[in-house]
């Protein structure tokens, strides 16, 4: 709120987020919905491409996946829905039309909570539609004075749900958070991989300022072009501080289209008001209307998977884990898998929690892998973890073998057994080495024994130097104190 | 007398018993074609090799196994140029789709190869079948075999023509308003415009698409049926098809009119009928009653509003169907144009015709933001209307009868400069669009020499009840095999 501190004005944001479905093939057609890395032109069909005479065919599996996403974020479902035809010109839009939703989209009104700083905020949903994404353009160098551009229609009829958040939001931080959570739930329900640079989420803000206490809307500037958390949040900062500076000059915003630069880090204005597109809706005659029956309707919401509010809500009451640690295992359905595999299996939570959250993230963030991707199954970390449990491995060692199992792929409990770096908690091997310790380290043993207990740690340093972080850290303090009688021990 | 006189049934009867082979049948019709079309312009493109080849293979099929080959097996038939054909070049009458080469067919010419038919070429039409005389093709006129000074109708001109001069043995045509049922009526053939969703429009480059239908033009009653019965049907690749019986075409064909109730449209008698059809249209009444069929008058009391409400809704479809003709993938493009706006200006303007872009302008302004509920809303509204006209006659009678035009072929020229006097040319058939029922015309009789139609409506999915009516017309009649002047061959 930086952007608005000590000000009369209060900002009002609502997201309108595009979201491709993970669908196999396109809305209208059976080219596939996965289009990246196809060489271009290839992933098309006359349907797709446009060509005179071709028609559209529902794709009953992106009707599912948008019923189940405005299920999970407490949607109403009409019982009557239809396409619409959005008719504009733009050379990656192969009809001149987009078949979307107009005036009786798939679902309206509902919600979505989100959590900021410690506090839940509750963010409304106007509506979930569907609608089929446009293709892609290459330009010759910058858009403005390209010699010629060049139109790859892969993309073109791949599913896009379109997501429009009430305006809602009342800082940048807000908005920010708010996408997250929305990206994290269409992640849980399996309808979109979340992957905003490559496009396949995206994110356009309605933003203006009114008065503090105002019920009244201010006038509303449309932000494009932001490809990222951080743009979000930069783009929205930058606009809220725009809009205050023009305000607090007594200037009047005018309602527009602005896009974020993210070379100049602002904001800059596309099209006003008055250059507005004029789609000329109209219902889609290729496809009749659709009815959802309420029968489909709860088949699809009993479908729905533990949302990601209800299972972080469950790890902190069934596994006892702190806040941070619950939201961070239960980020994605693939970190609350493993950790709950794991669990099963027989390690304590707190263990598995610190462990995954700690050594194997690490370790993973380090190769760039997602957790369920790495050579480490949550099998191998169980049998691992139930030696630490067990002691029959140090955490020093654990973490070594760890580390050599993420790399090879081995198995890491295998590995203490077969060269032996088991924990030592035989009393006369043990003693063997403390004799050894304190022969090559007399002055030690007298700092010690003269009152100073940091000696005592050097001197079990050395004895698990020499036990390659084996021995037992208890026995090896136990044995010391013994050899090295103190006055008033 | 030419083969292609006669109807598909003995014609697939001679081909079995081996009086003549597809081939033979083929370089007939495209000799017939060679010699004939120059004068009458039905043909946009002949396709000799890919007839005979279709030709060659249908003579092994019917060799192989006579009994089980289909009966449209080695017959010669053509499509209008709104109809896909892939690897064959399709205009839709229009500069814009010049050059333009689909990669698939339309589903109707997928079935009727796999029949066996012979492809004989693509035919003339109106410019995206936007028209009632095949004067607004870019590319010809297509003249009436009757008299080379009138019209052929249209829009699918070509697709009757080329019936009536016995160049194929039954041709494909799309319907939007009329566009099968007027030229069949100029031109003395059988067109039939089938139920909305009967028949697949995959493939079929739109013009309105809550409106078109493709349907079959051929030289008699049964042989429309025969067509239709293979392409009607629900195609996965068409969401506005219908699953629906298709064996009464056939089945009930021959069952009479004795006790049928036929309803005269007491408003289709009152906008200014020329007498000469008139004449025929009240002969062929009596001819009906005489086979003791019961006629009532019925009222359609919503048609005066119809044509506008038709040209509302359909330029609105075409305004959003032809935006992707925008010279990017297709046709001659924009040579020349430095912006975006300039390519897609000079492709739309060097492409389309006046009637065209005039359609697609009424249409844009229909549908923009401050005028769609006047006029989009308040057109559909009227639609409806119409059709409930139609449920109401539907209740008391089983099929409704009227002539198919207010007049017969007019001359070459005399409407063009009248948009609203050509528009009210479809005033009897664009009801039946606009209510998505079925309707055959059949010749009924002549009036100055020019052939008149008998327009037979039918309810929804009502085809085999049209076509039974036809048939005994037709039987009565006895104007069917009569050859117009420009289809007498010389060889």
């Amino acid at each position: 709120m930086s952007q608005l501190a000590d000000s009369p004005w209060e900002a009002v944001i609502g997201l309108e987020v595009h979201a491709q479905l993970l669908t196999k093939s396109k809305m209208f057609c059976s080219c596939r919905a996965d289009y990246l890395g196809l060489p271009p032109n290839s992933n098309t069909c006359p349907v797709c491409l446009g060509l005179p005479g071709a028609l559209p065919v529902i794709n009953e599996e992106g009707i599912r996946l948008t019923l189940r996403t405005a299920l999970a974020l407490n949607c109403e479902i009409p019982e009557f829905t239809k396409f619409d035809r959005k008719n504009y010109f733009y050379p990656d839009l192969p009809k001149g039309y987009q078949i979307s939703q107009y005036d009786l989209p798939l679902s309206l009104n509902g919600w979505l909570e989100f959590e900021l700083e410690g506090h839940v905020v509750r963010g409304g949903i106007t509506r979930v539609h569907l609608e089929e994404d446009t293709g892609t353009l290459h330009h010759a160098g910058e858009i403005q004075n390209s010699a010629f551009s060049l139109v790859d229609l892969n993309r073109a009829g791949v599913p896009l749900m379109e997501i429009v958040g009430e305006p809602d939001l009342r800082s940048a931080a807000e908005a920010r958070a708010y996408l997250a959570a929305l990206r994290q739930l269409l992640i849980y329900i399996g309808v979109n991989d979340g992957n905003m640079d490559e496009g396949s989420l995206r994110c356009d803000a309605n933003i203006s300022l009114r008065p503090v206490g105002a019920d009244a809307l201010g006038v509303k500037v449309e932000i494009k072009n932001m490809n990222s958390f951080r743009s979000v949040l930069r783009a929205l900062e930058y606009e809220l501080g725009r809009q205050r500076e023009v305000l607090d000059e007594g200037g009047k915003l005018s309602q527009e289209t602005r896009g974020w630069s993210e070379l100049e880090q602002r904001t800059v204005s596309q099209r006003s008001k008055e250059e507005a597109q004029e789609y000329r809706y109209f219902p889609e005659p290729d496809l009749p209307p659709l009815l959802i029956s309420r029968a489909q309707v709860e088949e699809v919401r009993s479908g729905l998977p533990e949302l990601p509010a209800a299972r972080r809500e469950r790890f902190q009451r069934h596994y006892g884990l702190a806040d941070d640690q619950a939201l961070l295992v239960t980020a994605r359905p693939a970190d609350s898998e493993y950790f709950e595999a794991v669990v099963a299996l027989g390690v304590t939570p707190q263990l598995a929690a610190n462990w995954q959250l700690g050594e194997l993230q690490g370790l993973c963030n380090s190769a760039s892998l997602p957790i369920e991707e790495c050579r480490v199954s949550p099998a191998a970390l169980a049998d691992l973890l139930k030696m630490v449990q067990s002691q029959e491995v140090t955490g020093k060692v654990a973490k070594e073998v760890l580390a050599t199992a993420f790399e090879t792929g081995e198995s890491a409990a295998e590995m203490v057994r077969s060269q032996g770096l088991g924990q030592v908690s035989d009393v006369e091997e043990i003693s063997a080495m403390v004799d050894q310790a304190l022969a090559r380290n007399a002055k030690a043993a007298a700092d010690y024994q003269a009152g100073n207990d940091r000696a005592l740690q050097s001197l079990v340093g050395a004895v698990m130097g020499m036990s390659k972080g084996r021995a037992k850290a208890g026995i090896v303090q136990q044995l010391l104190r013994e050899r090295l009688p103190r006055p008033g021990d | 007398m030419s083969l292609l006189e006669e109807p598909i049934r003995e014609l697939s009867r001679r081909l079995r018993d081996r009086e003549f082979s597809a081939v033979e049948l083929t370089q007939e019709a495209l000799a017939r074609a060679e010699e004939l079309d120059p004068a009458l312009g039905a043909f946009l493109r002949v396709t000799p090799e890919l007839a005979l080849a279709a030709a060659a293979a249908a003579d092994r099929r019917l060799r192989e196994d006579p009994s089980s080959a289909p009966i449209l097996c080695g017959i010669p038939v053509a499509y209008k140029d709104v109809i896909c054909t892939k690897g064959v070049e399709t205009t839709a009458g229009s500069q814009i789709l010049h050059g333009f080469v689909p990669p698939y067919s339309a589903t109707v010419v997928d079935r009727l190869s796999a029949l066996g038919v012979v492809p004989l070429g693509k035919l003339n039409c109106d410019e995206f079948a936007m028209g009632s005389s095949n004067e607004n093709s870019s590319y010809q006129l297509t003249r009436n075999p009757w008299d080379p000074e009138r019209v052929a109708g249209g829009s699918s001109g070509g697709s009757a023509v080329a019936v009536a001069a016995r160049l194929a043995c039954a041709t494909l045509g799309s319907d939007t308003g009329g566009s099968i049922r007027l030229p069949a009526s100029f031109s003395g053939v059988v067109g039939a415009k089938p139920t909305y969703g009967r028949v697949s429009r995959y493939g079929l480059i739109a013009f309105a698409s809550s409106l078109d239908q493709i349907g079959p033009l051929a030289k008699t009653v049964e042989d429309a049926a025969l067509v239709l019965t293979a392409i009607a049907g629900q195609d996965p690749h068409d969401s506005t098809s219908v699953m629906a019986p298709i064996d009464g075409f056939l089945g009930e064909l021959r069952n009479g009119v004795k006790g049928l109730r036929l309803g005269i449209p007491r408003e289709y008698l009152e906008v200014g009928l020329d007498p000469g059809v008139r004449e025929v249209f009240e002969q062929s009444v009596k001819t009906l009653e005489g086979l003791g069929a019961v006629t009532q008058e019925v009222s359609l009391p919503t048609t005066e509003y119809a044509l506008a409400a038709y040209y509302v809704i359909a330029p609105a479809e075409v305004s959003s169907n032809l935006a992707r003709m925008d010279g990017v993938r297709f046709g001659p493009g924009f040579p020349g144009a430095t912006t975006l706006k300039d390519a897609y200006e000079q492709a739309r303007h060097n492409g389309f015709g006046a009637e065209v872009r005039r359609r697609v302008i009424l249409g844009t302004y229909a549908l923009s933001s401050g005028y769609y509920d006047a006029y989009y809303l308040r057109a559909q509204k009227v639609r409806t209307l119409v059709a409930q006209d139609f449920d109401r006659a539907f209740a008391e009678v089983d099929a409704i009868i009227s002539p198919t035009a207010p007049t017969a072929a007019f001359k070459v020229g005399e409407r063009t400069a009248d948009p609203l006097a050509m528009y009210a040319t479809d005033i009897l058939t664009l009801p039946a669009n606009l209510a998505g029922i079925s309707g055959v015309s059949v010749p009924a009789g002549f009036a100055n020499g020019l052939p008149v139609g008998l327009q037979i409506l039918g309810p929804y999915l009502g085809e085999a009840t049209c076509f039974r009516v036809g048939q005994s017309l037709e039987g009565e009649a006895a104007v069917w095999n009569r050859l117009p002047p420009l289809a007498v061959a010389a060889k």
